[in-house]
């Protein structure tokens, strides 16, 4: 019977000491949630190091993010929410917003104005898209293709609307296995003018015209999940085109010299950037505001690129995009934001998709297991 | 009395025997109570929790508790809007959400049910606070100063008459008072009540109810609640919209698990979800027939390698043990991944047969994104699943009976099938009964290489719990994969008895 009582005051107090632990954080640290990678690396070189440096305040990394909607949700149930800031895809933000789980901020109080003193507002423009969310950088959801698989005298593809053109360029592609970019994408190329693509895939006709034209190139498809398997699949020949993140091309064609080309046109402008969970106690959020204030000035932003092809979401931030850390060539061709990459550009509609996403992603994996 | 044995302190034995049983029984139980409490704690009450969450509907009538109330007056398969006082009930709930910032949670709640009510929360909630109720807030104060006056207010709120009066005036403020304290750390006798206390006030003055001091606001133009939340949208006068709200406003739904089956609550009771949107019960048969498949597979395959396992010497049967348990340590990622190299068009065994010259070039076999894919990537996967408990039985079927078998004239196949077999098959129970569990709840796989026809039903789970963030729906559809497995595992105990399950020795 004594031995029991031990037993269980020890795992009781291990229980309350490990709780403690958890709530505890320790008063010189942060966790900030990303997604890992390459990713990570840009940010821990752009932002993290530089403000330890700074500081003195240890960041630690947690590559989270892809759950992080989940996981935000399971903490902020449990009322022990243990990440300081969360990055997170734009849609996401907004989700987050309005669950409650991430905290409202005033963007002119909260993050530094540009240089030449253009508030922060007028500086992210239209970048900020959410309450909750600050933008850190401007991605594209864009198509690459194998150079030497090109049809001999045809023209390479430029863009998203060859991927529906089985005749010219035969082979096999690969999409996201979700409607957002698709919808719009198989609307545009079916002839609908930009400004009239989210207006129409609000009725039955929009939606059923857009699935007919994704039905053409159907049985050719690969349908991903991950970023990574387009590179993949890009580097094993499996496919001729397929979509993906424009960094992630990035990589396959200047880090790994695969012989890829990219598409820009009509490239899907998405957004990645911060959101602070809410639940934090005011010493957390004090230590979490000023990281922010700092890891999003017009000097920063700039730098994460040197790192990876993403732009940042700062208009003062694109003079000062340099040159690749380590391999030296210039940074700016690869931006998404780059005049000769935007000529056509589809600006994702996050509101929109806020309303529509359960509802067509129920019709699109229903098309998909037809 | 003299028939009754007595234990040496004098009780009855039978007593003194129970009380000795009892206490060992406690201390039995104190000893496993940790581990109890623990399992209790960390995995009967999530599940519980999570298993709730399908059923559980709360979030409507919490969040507009006087809207779902006023609304019980409305006919659901009418084709008009509620009326202006749904609208009034609608105004104080919703200025109230806006400042506890659930209303864009009950929006994406609803949102569920209905595409569009999510923004339109959202616009609601910033709209609500700029309507022209501020006329009705004005008329009273410029009639009587007392109405601008905090302390005032709280004093007549306090009083019963008053409150007997004015009981909607009343229940407006006290929800305003308790947000005040909550959530801006005001005092609410220093603050002058919102518009929607006023509003509630005009609309029962005008009622004629009797007011703590009386002031003649008849002349102030009303204000339509319904025309100023038309203003932000016109859903707002869409009868789908309150359709939707009244038949989620119940504190329990069975919405999710109608969802889950491809149904839903339509205006007059359960309807057919529209073909383009059904896709839950084709991928619960489908995660039943694959997991079947899948299930069959290793028994086929993994019946003779625990054969050969068993009846080897011993040397070498661990040596090949270690082949079949390394895949079982090697990442799961990485194993599918693997079979991804393989498998692929431009992957090994396309690029051998081409060589060979069994495929044309331009016709290379399509073994991945599809069901073959996840069949074959899953059945190695499980495999040692179904081996282990098949080698463990088979190590115990003496060899001797084979061989007695034989020499009373047995065929090597009667042998087989009349006496070794019917021995195996606790093992083969343990295996499928393993191999089948596991593989209708695994998601990984099947998303890696099951394209769009190899996915289950837990690649859909795992996106309503880590993308939709509809919990609820989640819940159901693992609620019914729970049942049915229980179903079927009661099946089987009708069918080959449990009893006859073993995973050793």
């Amino acid at each position: 019977m004594k031995t029991t009582m031990k037993l269980m005051a020890t795992s009781c107090l291990t229980l309350t000491a490990s709780m403690a632990f958890a709530d505890g954080h320790m008063a010189n640290e942060m966790t900030i949630v990303s997604w890992g990678g390459a990713y990570s690396a840009s940010q821990q070189n752009a932002y993290h190091a530089p403000y330890m440096e700074k500081t003195g305040i240890n960041i630690i990394n947690d590559e989270s993010s892809s759950e992080a909607v989940a996981k935000l949700r399971a903490m902020n149930e449990a009322g022990n929410v243990t990440w300081d800031l969360v990055d997170v895809e734009a849609a996401d933000a907004i989700r987050l917003c309005d669950e409650g789980l991430a905290v409202e901020i005033d963007a002119d109080e909260v993050l530094a104005a540009a240089p030449d003193g253009t508030s922060a507002t007028d500086d992210f423009g239209a970048s900020l898209i959410s309450d909750c969310f600050i933008p850190q950088i401007v991605f594209s959801t864009t198509f690459g293709y194998r150079t030497d698989m090109v049809p001999a005298g045809t023209e390479p593809p430029k863009g998203a609307c060859d991927v529906f053109d089985l005749a010219k360029y035969p082979g096999k592609r690969s999409l996201n296995r979700n409607p957002i970019a698709n919808m719009e994408w198989a609307l545009l190329c079916d002839g609908v003018a930009y400004a009239d693509v989210y207006d129409l895939l609000e009725t039955e006709e929009g939606q059923a015209r857009a699935f007919a034209k994704l039905d053409t190139i159907k049985d050719q498809t690969i349908w991903w999940t991950a970023g990574a398997e387009t590179p993949q699949l890009l580097a094993d020949g499996e496919i001729f085109m397929g979509s993906t993140y424009n960094g992630r091309l990035f990589s396959v064609i200047a880090e790994q010299g695969q012989p890829v080309g990219m598409a820009w046109d009509w490239q899907m402008f998405d957004l990645d950037g911060w959101v602070i969970p809410s639940g934090l106690s005011d010493d957390r959020m004090a230590r979490v505001l000023d990281y922010v204030n700092f890891a999003t000035d017009t000097q920063r932003l700039a730098d994460q690129a040197k790192y990876i092809s993403y732009g940042p979401a700062r208009a003062s931030s694109a003079p000062l995009v340099g040159d690749h850390a380590t391999l030296g060539i210039p940074m700016a061709p690869h931006m998404p934001t780059d005049p000769a990459n935007a000529e056509n550009t589809f600006y994702n509609n996050y509101t929109w998709w806020a309303d529509y996403r359960d509802d067509l992603d129920a019709k699109f994996q229903a098309w998909l297991s037809k | 009395m003299s028939d009754k044995m007595m234990a040496a302190d004098g009780r009855p034995l039978k007593a003194s025997l129970n009380r000795a049983l009892r206490r060992q029984k406690l201390r039995a139980l104190a000893l496993i109570a940790p581990l109890l409490l623990f399992i209790v704690i960390t995995f009967v009450m999530p599940i519980a929790d999570m298993l709730f969450r399908s059923v559980e509907n709360e979030i409507v009538s919490e969040t507009l508790p006087r809207t779902t109330i006023a609304l019980q007056e409305w006919d659901e398969s009418s084709a008009t809007p509620p009326g202006e006082p749904v609208f009034a009930a609608l105004y104080t709930d919703m200025a109230l959400a806006t400042e506890y910032k659930t209303h864009t949670r009950l929006g994406s709640r609803l949102n569920y049910e209905m595409t569009g009510i999510s923004s339109l929360f959202r616009k609601s909630g910033r709209g609500v606070g700029k309507f022209d109720t501020d006329v009705y807030t004005k008329a009273f104060q410029d009639s009587n100063a007392a109405y601008a006056d905090p302390a005032q207010w709280a004093s007549w709120m306090a009083d019963e008459t008053v409150r007997g009066q004015l009981p909607m005036t009343a229940d407006a403020y006290d929800a305003w008072a308790a947000m005040l304290i909550s959530e801006e750390g005001d005092v609410p006798a220093e603050e002058t009540p919102w518009d929607f206390v006023f509003t509630a006030l005009y609309l029962e003055a005008s009622a004629g109810a009797t007011l703590p001091v009386d002031v003649d606001v008849s002349s102030v133009e009303p204000v339509s609640l319904m025309a100023q939340f038309e203003k932000i949208d016109e859903d707002w006068a869409d009868p789908e919209v309150w359709r939707t709200i009244k038949i989620y406003s119940p504190r329990y739904t069975n919405g999710y698990f109608l969802n889950s089956v491809d149904l839903m609550k339509g205006a007059d009771g359960i309807e057919e979800r529209p073909e383009n949107e059904q896709i839950y019960i084709t991928l619960f048969v489908r995660t039943m027939i694959m997991s079947l498949s899948i299930m069959g597979m290793c028994v086929l395959l993994g019946y003779p390698i625990a054969w050969i396992l068993a009846n080897l010497p011993s040397r070498t049967a661990n040596l090949l043990m270690i082949l079949v348990l390394l895949p079982f340590w090697t990442s799961l990622l990485v194993r599918t991944s693997a079979w991804k190299v393989l498998l692929q068009q431009e992957g090994v065994i396309n690029d051998i047969l081409v060589w060979i010259g069994l495929v044309a070039d331009d016709n290379r076999l399509q073994m991945i994104n599809n069901q073959t894919g996840t069949i074959i990537a899953m059945t190695h996967i499980l495999l040692p699943f179904m081996i282990l408990p098949l080698y463990s039985v088979m190590k115990t079927i003496p060899p001797s009976y084979l061989r007695a078998a034989k020499s009373l004239g047995a065929t090597d196949w009667t042998a087989f099938w009349r006496v070794y077999f019917p021995q195996s098959v606790p093992g083969i129970g343990a295996g499928c009964i393993l191999v089948f569990i596991l593989s209708i709840g695994y998601y990984i796989t099947p998303e890696l290489v099951g394209g769009t026809k190899g996915v289950f039903i837990s690649n859909r789970i795992a996106y309503h719990i880590s993308s939709s963030l509809n919990w609820g729906l989640a819940a159901a559809l693992g609620t019914i994969l729970l049942v049915i497995v229980m179903l079927l595992y009661w099946v089987y105990d009708k069918i080959v008895g449990i009893d006859n399950v073993k995973l050793g020795g």
